[in-house]
């Protein structure tokens, strides 16, 4: 995806990660294990969760690390989700800052080697990476930092298949979790580059900075990337906890009411525009509506374009991307893309491919070794509940949006198809 | 303690010599890959469980242990 434009949004009250006006002491060096367990206990205490997707608790995540001997650390940067250029924007902007906190993870699982991660495309995350080690020379002690350039796959960026590719297999999952055995077969913390970003503002200032901003249950700021129709698309910093319509003013705003959105990214839920757009931006609020954060993107499906064309194209997509190892992944993703375009096209053939849809849904939901068909069924079944009336009136020959230009980005990956 | 059937969909292939061996616990998905109940293995089934696990030809199955969750300081 070609740059996108980052904005310095009014909503968070202090600008952190995208801030051209941070100034950054020094980090602690954290050789003792009483300094150590300290930081964790902040980090702990500030709440900080993982913003690659999981949400999972950072501080457990460095304690589990922590157990195993002579860990690594990966920073994940890959960023594979298509509708997502916050990790670029963030990588582009402040590698520094990035590094600043794998190296303090590091200091704290006592790992000695830190792997820098993006997708090979990413030309430009690269190069600030290439110069950002470069600059900092010998200031981080014993600790090897490692630039490595991954395949550009949706699922590359998995943790167990970013591990997969650092062992020098293909960037697909496996069954062996990270934390357990990883990198080199040792105990693995593999983290957003978001993620770490945090680490190192509150181990310079503190869990009761962190929690200034965001809600009491999810605290901080966090990266989004906002498309479609609005006025403004691109990434930009928000508190947690800010609503929908608030994020979207940072954006430039909308033209009218939309009539969804696709929160989470592609592994994400379709919700109605009017029963989301005043809700807060949290895990806790989304809740209800069957989403959640996710890969922290928002897409606006304006009301002339059609959900069910936009959701096909994905799935088509997301069967593209299976690493082929789960058969009912690899045989039923490109079953439910099919019965989808079939939804799509109308016709007498329409109700028999929703009863087709029906049955495949429950068939490959949880039955992979990773993540991916459940994130597509997910996306299947909030697409059939929230484009209902749509459905209808492709059964009948019409849409209301067969003209639209496309809203969901979908790479073209006909040049890239490898996984090495 | 409770032992399930479980299945690496990685290795498994969908040979589907699982679901003839133990069709109480396993069937075949429209393409041939198992479908594992989580429910206990009953005691009158452990041997059946125990021939699918040895006789599948990717190793793709195992017999997990579960213990029970144990209710911590519950001594009256």
């Amino acid at each position: 995806m070609s740059a996108v434009a980052v904005r310095e949004t009014r909503l968070a009250a202090e600008p952190r990660l995208l801030s051209s006006s941070r100034s950054d002491g020094p980090l602690p060096t954290l050789s003792s294990a009483f300094a150590r367990e300290q930081l964790l206990a902040e980090i702990e205490a500030s709440g900080l969760t993982g913003r690659g997707g999981a949400g999972f608790p950072t501080a457990t995540k460095l304690r589990a690390v922590a157990r195993g001997s002579a860990p690594v650390v990966v920073a994940n940067g890959t960023e594979g989700e298509p509708a997502s250029s916050k990790d670029k924007a963030l990588l582009a902007a402040d590698p520094q800052l990035v590094i600043d906190g794998a190296v303090t993870a590091a200091r704290l699982v006592g790992a000695e080697e830190v792997f820098l991660t993006a997708g090979r495309a990413d030309g430009r995350v690269l190069a600030a990476l290439e110069l950002a080690v470069a600059d900092r020379r010998d200031r981080d002690g014993g600790i090897a930092l490692r630039i490595v350039a991954a395949p550009d796959r949706f699922v590359a960026g998995e943790e167990s298949a970013l591990v997969n590719f650092l062992n020098g297999g293909p960037a697909k999952p496996t069954v062996d979790r990270p934390f357990e055995r990883g990198v080199h077969d040792r105990a693995t913390l593999v983290q957003n580059v978001e993620t770490l970003a945090n680490v190192a503002l509150i181990a310079r200032h503190g869990a009761d900075w962190f929690r200034r901003l965001g809600t009491a249950q999810e605290p901080g700021s966090a990266l989004v990337t906002v498309l479609g129709a609005v006025r403004a698309p691109g990434v930009g910093e928000i508190e947690l906890g800010t609503t929908l319509r608030e994020v979207l003013t940072g954006f430039g705003g909308m033209a009218a009411m939309p009539q969804a959105f696709l929160v989470g990214g592609y592994f994400g839920t379709w919700v109605a525009a009017r029963d989301a757009v005043d809700l807060p931006f949290t895990n806790e609020s989304l809740r209800p509506l069957g989403a959640s954060l996710g890969a922290r993107t928002l897409i606006v499906l304006p009301q002339d374009a059609c959900g069910l064309a936009e959701t096909a194209r994905v799935v088509r997509y997301l069967a593209r991307e299976s690493a082929g190892q789960c058969g009912s992944c690899f045989f039923g993703l490109p079953a439910i893309a099919t019965a989808f375009e079939t939804l799509v096209s109308g016709g007498t053939d329409a109700p028999k491919a929703l009863e087709r849809l029906a049955r495949l849904v429950p068939q490959v939901e949880g039955r992979g070794a990773c993540a991916h068909p459940t994130g597509a069924t997910r996306l299947v079944a909030s697409a059939l509940r929230v484009f209902a009336q749509e459905i209808d009136r492709h059964r009948a020959g019409s849409c209301c949006g067969p003209h639209h230009p496309p809203v969901l980005p979908i790479p073209d990956t006909d040049h890239d198809h490898e996984w090495s | 303690m409770s032992k399930h059937i479980r299945v690496d969909p990685i290795l498994c292939d969908g040979f589907g010599q699982c679901a003839e061996l133990l069709p109480e616990l396993i069937e075949l998905d429209e393409w041939g890959y198992p479908i594992v109940s989580d429910a206990p293995i009953p005691a009158s089934l452990e041997a059946h469980a125990r021939r699918a696990v040895v006789l599948c030809p990717r190793l793709a199955l195992a017999v997990e242990r579960r213990r029970a969750p144990q209710l911590i300081g519950a001594r009256r």
